[in-house]
């Protein structure tokens, strides 16, 4: 037993209890490699099937290959795949330049509000981590969103023993986060030992850039790097990074409480 | 701000470490100095903080390393638990920066719950404070058994080793009052990094070992696989034609071939396989902390809540049982509500029966006769649950001797099971029950095939209602109706056990009169429903506990209740209500019984097969 073995079990401990406790559930797949790691997980942990649907919120300016990696994965593994968009905003011209946090909240926040709307999800699974950012780090694994979406971060539920928060008002849901132990070298650690397809995005093209986080096109820079494949990027990790992941994420560093604000209102 | 000072890049198992401690005792600055002194700390992030304070106009502390969320900054406390990672020469570790704040116990307990080893925080100028002692007890309660006293601030007293001896002297009184062993008790100056990393010549007079090496004395706790196995069923699924249940090791191991227990349904079953998703091989064995998934080679009905175990080392099943609790909720723990316990996977309602001693957490005063448990305290207590929990004591097996009790909606108070005594006949007849069926030695004649041959399935016939509404008769019309029938029923009349079985049973002693004629008779039952019998019996209705007790005794085969009354608020609860009317026609009211039976399928018909 290793310590991928340890964050393993205890993530499949959780998307079992999410499976269990929620009989409308969903899971928030980004493309990006925590995401993608959370749906290998919850294929060991019902044994090869996923049986929860995944939800992509599609803000339309998502990096092409993105979407082209998304549904090639969703058809290979059988995956139940749900597109969620916001048409209105996006045809009222929506985009970063009315500024990034509007933009952010727009897209990415009232999509996701309008799908969970749609099909009743009480459930949400999510694959932050509590090492990517100061706010992600004061979350729960099973975290109780009100009505309006909003995060009361100064009065949340204890959790211990493994047991969890699943019983709740009409009108609220929850928010389930498995892999909120895992660090980003964890991750790669993680896909370089079960050799999981992850999008090339993450690696380094031939100008020595590559991603390192990903996001909307605009507003997702790359990173000076030559790790051209996961072994390489694990080594990097261990030894040549001394920037944050999120760096490249534009909208974080927007204002210095900007991923607070975001949150409480229901950014993931 | 883009991370609160993670420095995320370590491989390898980390150590979880909690620190905790009175507000403003200096657990932020404790571990912002930690991150500085290892080196744990992103390139330029020392000088974005300070940036920061100086844009606000407020000296830089190490605090503000941890204090991601602007609400935090603003009131100078932290929130929330968060986790923080730093490491020594000798390992890894993850700080859950717990904070002191007296409103955010619940926060504290979330995040010491799951440490391995514990920093405990007193302010050489303030002294030993009421959340000192308050975390102390809690650290106590969690099962926390690595525990480092570290005594802050002594910059502030002038280094003097009076002060740290005597709180040193005073807060190991507190401790071994609760049992707790402290490791050792450290001087420290986090703010100017004395006795953190490195030795100063502040305190010469002090010869122990600085934090980090404290840290690197603590062990790390291994997964109890070298306990009894226990597997709290999470789930079954059936995906494909597997029918795998999946849950955690909780302790111990288990392999393809073992029999196994499930508690409290006492079902049984042998592992046939464990599944695996994408893994090199098929495993065959699996150890504690594993979330895994197995069959069994026979169909059973288990369910999410039964604990699997070996059949030689069964856990304990009762409804009542005394624990230690602490308490979070915003409203007082009371008598005669209903709370959810959450034990493991299982879900069972429950009351609270005795307050045993109910405690001041930070005086340890015992608040004599109070019958409520109020925020932030803690007490001894006996409870009660509604069905049958499978369990063990908290010294035995941790994991399945914890739970969480919910009031409404939220989780509002933890708590480990201290002690069990079968105190009540009805928790002493459960175990009974369980060795009985346990040690069983079974017959080659499956009971399948006596009901294939007898047309029907075993079954308890208890017929009951007030003196003089004509049980007795309905009871030998129905024994008569059944043999005529071709089926094997038989009339057990209590009196006749009482006759023979119990002949030695001096009668004077209600008590054991009472428990010991309805134990042999409920085992009397139990034979001739082994042998495949319609056994039939009369009960008056006022003895309800014994027919619980015989029910209990009866298991697994079922027990069919005939009630005769006119009064409809009990007659709701019977499998079949007779009107006193109704009974008197024997013939309508054996053929009402008869009918039930054969809907039941309990009465099959010769040459069915069932």
């Amino acid at each position: 037993m290793d310590h991928l073995d340890d964050l393993e079990n205890q993530s499949i401990f959780i998307l079992r209890e999410a499976y269990k406790n929620f009989k409308n559930l969903a899971m928030l797949w980004s493309i990006g490699k925590d995401s993608t790691v959370m749906v290998w997980l919850a294929r060991k942990a019902f044994f090869g099937e996923c049986p929860i649907p995944l939800v992509h919120i599609d803000t339309s300016y998502k990096i092409p290959a993105m979407i082209e990696y998304r549904d090639r994965v969703a058809k290979e593994w059988g995956l139940n795949l749900v597109v969620g968009q916001n048409k209105k905003a996006l045809d009222e011209g929506m985009n970063h330049e009315m500024g990034r946090m509007v933009c952010c909240e727009a897209l990415k926040t009232q999509g996701l509000q309008q799908v969970m709307e749609a099909k009743g999800y009480t459930g949400l699974i999510l694959g932050i981590r509590r090492d990517e950012e100061g706010t992600r780090a004061k979350e729960r694994y099973f975290s109780p969103r009100d009505k309006n979406f909003e995060w009361n971060f100064k009065d949340q539920p204890p959790e211990l023993w493994d047991q969890f928060k699943t019983t709740f008002k009409e009108g609220t849901h929850i928010r389930i986060h498995p892999i909120l132990h895992w660090t980003e070298l964890n991750v790669w650690e993680y896909i370089q030992r079960e050799k999981i397809p992850i999008i090339d995005l993450y690696f380094a093209n031939k100008e020595g850039r590559r991603y390192r986080s990903l996001g909307c096109a605009p507003c997702t820079g790359s990173i000076e790097s030559n790790a051209k494949n996961v072994d390489e990027i694990v080594y990097e990790l261990k030894h040549n990074i001394t920037t944050a992941e999120r760096s490249g994420r534009a909208q974080d560093q927007e204002d210095t409480y900007a991923m607070q604000k975001l949150r409480a209102k229901g950014y993931m | 701000m883009n991370d609160n000072g993670n420095v995320p890049n370590i491989s390898g198992r980390q150590m979880r470490l909690v620190i905790v401690g009175h507000v403003d005792h200096g657990k932020s600055t404790l571990v912002g100095r930690l991150l500085s002194d290892t080196g744990s700390l992103p390139e330029g992030k020392l000088d974005f903080i300070k940036e920061i304070c100086e844009r606000q106009g407020k000296a830089f502390e190490f605090a503000f390393l941890l204090d991601a969320l602007e609400e935090e900054q603003d009131q100078g406390i932290t929130i929330d638990t968060s986790q923080i990672f730093f490491k020594t020469q000798k390992r890894h570790y993850v700080i859950i920066d717990a904070p002191g704040h007296k409103e955010f116990l619940k926060n504290m307990v979330t995040g010491a719950a799951d440490a391995e080893s514990a920093l405990l925080l007193i302010d050489a100028y303030e002294g030993v404070q009421e959340q000192s002692r308050r975390h102390g007890y809690i650290l106590k309660l969690l099962g926390l058994t690595q525990v480092a006293v570290v005594v802050n601030k002594m910059d502030l007293v002038g280094y003097d080793p009076e002060v740290f001896f005597k709180i040193k002297s005073e807060y190991t009184a507190f401790l071994d009052s609760i049992g707790v062993t402290a490791d050792d008790f450290i001087p420290v100056s986090a703010k100017l990094g004395v006795n953190i990393a490195k030795r100063e010549n502040e305190m010469p007079w002090y010869k122990g070992p600085t934090v980090l090496e404290m840290l690197d004395r603590f062990e790390e706790k291994a997964p109890p696989s070298h306990l009894p196995f226990r597997f709290p069923v999470q789930d079954v699924y059936k995906f494909d034609a597997r029918r795998i249940i999946a849950g955690r090791v909780e302790s111990g191991r288990l392999k393809v071939g073992d029999h196994l227990t499930f508690s409290p349904s006492n079902k049984k079953g042998v592992v046939k396989s464990i599944e695996a998703w994408s893994v090199p091989k098929q495993p065959t064995e699996a150890h504690a902390s594993q979330s895994i998934g197995f069959t069994l080679d026979e169909q059973i009905f288990v369910e999410r809540g039964d604990i699997a175990s070996l059949v030689e080392e069964l856990p304990i099943v009762s409804t009542t049982f005394d624990v230690n609790l602490f308490w979070m909720g915003k409203r007082h723990l009371e008598k005669g509500r209903t709370y959810t316990l959450k034990l493991t996977t299982q879900e069972v309602p429950c009351e609270v029966v005795q307050f045993k001693k109910v405690i001041n957490a930070s005086t340890l005063e015992t608040l004599l006769d109070q019958d409520f448990l109020a925020k932030n305290d803690v007490a001894e207590l006996t409870l009660k649950t509604r069905k049958p929990v499978g369990f063990d004591l908290f010294g035995s097996i941790a994991t399945t001797g914890r739970f969480v009790l919910v009031d409404e909606y939220d989780v509002c108070g933890g708590g480990i099971i201290t002690t069990y005594a079968p105190a009540n006949i009805e928790d002493k007849l459960r175990d009974e029950v369980r060795y009985r069926n346990f040690n069983w030695v079974q017959s080659g004649i499956k009971s399948e095939e006596r009901a294939y041959r007898n047309g029907h399935r075993a079954v308890f016939l208890l017929i009951s209602g007030a003196s003089g509404v004509g049980k007795a008769d309905l009871a030998q019309h129905l024994e008569e109706k059944l043999f005529k029938l071709n089926f094997q029923s038989y009339l057990l009349d209590r009196r006749n056990v009482r006759l023979g079985v119990s002949y030695d049973i001096i009668e004077g002693d209600p008590e054991f009169f009472d428990g010991e004629t309805v134990r042999r008779f409920g085992e009397v039952s139990k034979l001739f429903l082994d042998a495949g019998h319609v056994v039939i019996s009369t009960s008056n209705s006022f003895n309800k506990d014994q027919d619980a007790d015989i029910r209990l005794l009866a298991q697994p085969h079922p027990v069919v209740d005939i009630l005769i009354s006119d009064d409809p608020n009990s007659t709701g609860k019977a499998d079949i209500a007779l009107s006193l009317e109704e009974a008197k026609n024997q013939v309508e009211a054996a053929n009402k019984i008869y009918h039930y039976l054969k809907d039941q399928k309990i009465l099959t018909g010769h040459n069915y097969s069932i």
